[in-house]
């Protein structure tokens, strides 16, 4: 059945494109500078996730009254950065929510 | 880190808070792709057999509408683009492993594993255990989400969709990220990351992402880094 192959198909592509510079460490040298820039990506990738959770509301813009969320992130990255823990960073980011979302009448 | 059983526990407990995030995500694919006409063995075997969220859905839409196998197949590699850089990222710490280990931690490298193991990888490169970390997140996570997603193809749509629980993701995140800023170089490499990702989130097969990362790393590539003497 054709909706089987496409599975496979899509998840032999998956698992390829996560084995493909695993496969290669190790037996190809990779480039200095290439491997200087590999602490850089959790920074980059990681940022680039949540970015747009934050600041965009339905693909817009937004850093007003109507994205609550973006407030509840600055205060979880506020919270981030003072005590570095993930726990206090979940719960500080929630707390914020629910209580804008609770007085904007959500 | 003193033992592989305690190495997987640290994996896992890194990844735990994400559940929370994951497991909302999980029952709404379960839902969605019911809805699009996939059988309920199918939709949850996708889970094992493609084991990636966001490709998952877009595969569960794209099946909904009808397209064909290979822009399916074609639309999930372009989803999962951002996976060759975390591949790249972990390599040198996998270098050493058997085979049967770059397989196995290969198939289980997603966002959220990712995400909970590095900074435990960074911080210990050289551990003997550091592969059970990852081992430890990759497998929470792996689990987590077969159970989300039979959840959602059991329960179906009788379930609440007003939950702002999938905030956790980026919360979890933002603790993730947060601690590794720990110079102008990283956090430039950040905002130029995230800016790139907000402007370019319209773009579709989450390519923004992509694009975004290696916006991120081409910065970083020009601004030398800072010799600590």
């Amino acid at each position: 059945m054709s909706l089987w192959l496409v599975f496979v198909g899509a998840g032999l592509l998956t698992f390829i494109t996560r084995f493909s510079f695993i496969a290669l460490a190790g037996r190809h040298c990779l480039p200095a500078w290439f491997v200087a820039l590999l602490p850089c990506v959790p920074v980059a990738a990681l940022t680039a996730l949540v970015a747009p959770d934050l600041l965009l509301v339905a693909g817009n813009l937004s850093v007003g009254t109507d994205n609550p969320r973006f407030w509840a992130g600055l205060v979880a990255i506020g919270v981030a950065a003072w005590r570095r823990s993930v726990l206090l960073t979940i719960s500080s980011g929630f707390a914020v929510l629910w209580v804008l979302r609770f007085l904007s009448g959500g | 880190m003193g033992s592989r059983t305690a190495a997987f526990w640290l994996g896992v407990r890194a990844l735990l808070p994400m559940h929370l995030g994951v497991m909302p995500f999980g029952v709404i694919y379960g839902i969605v792709a019911l809805q699009s006409g996939i059988p309920p063995l199918a939709a949850v075997m996708m889970s094992s057999v493609v084991f990636a969220g966001s490709a998952q859905f877009l595969l569960a839409q794209l099946v909904g509408v009808g397209a064909p196998a290979l822009l399916m197949i074609g639309a999930t590699g372009l989803v999962n683009l951002r996976h060759l850089l975390y591949s790249a990222s972990v390599a040198p710490m996998l270098e050493r492993l058997p085979w049967r280990w770059k397989l196995l931690l290969s198939y289980l490298l997603t966002d959220e594993a990712y995400a909970a193991a590095i900074p435990h990888l960074l911080a210990a490169p050289a551990s003997p255990f550091a592969h059970w970390i990852l081992f430890g997140a990759g497998f929470a996570l792996w689990a987590g989400w077969q159970l989300a997603t039979l959840a959602g193809v059991l329960l179906g749509a009788g379930l609440p969709a007003d939950w702002p629980l999938d905030f956790a993701l980026p919360l979890t995140f933002i603790a993730i990220v947060v601690p590794l800023l720990t110079d102008r170089r990283r956090i430039g490499v950040a905002l130029f990351a995230g800016a790139i990702a907000v402007v370019l989130a319209g773009l579709p097969y989450k390519l923004g992402l992509f694009c975004a990362a290696m916006g991120g790393l081409l910065l970083a590539r020009l601004w030398p880094e800072k010799v600590v003497p």
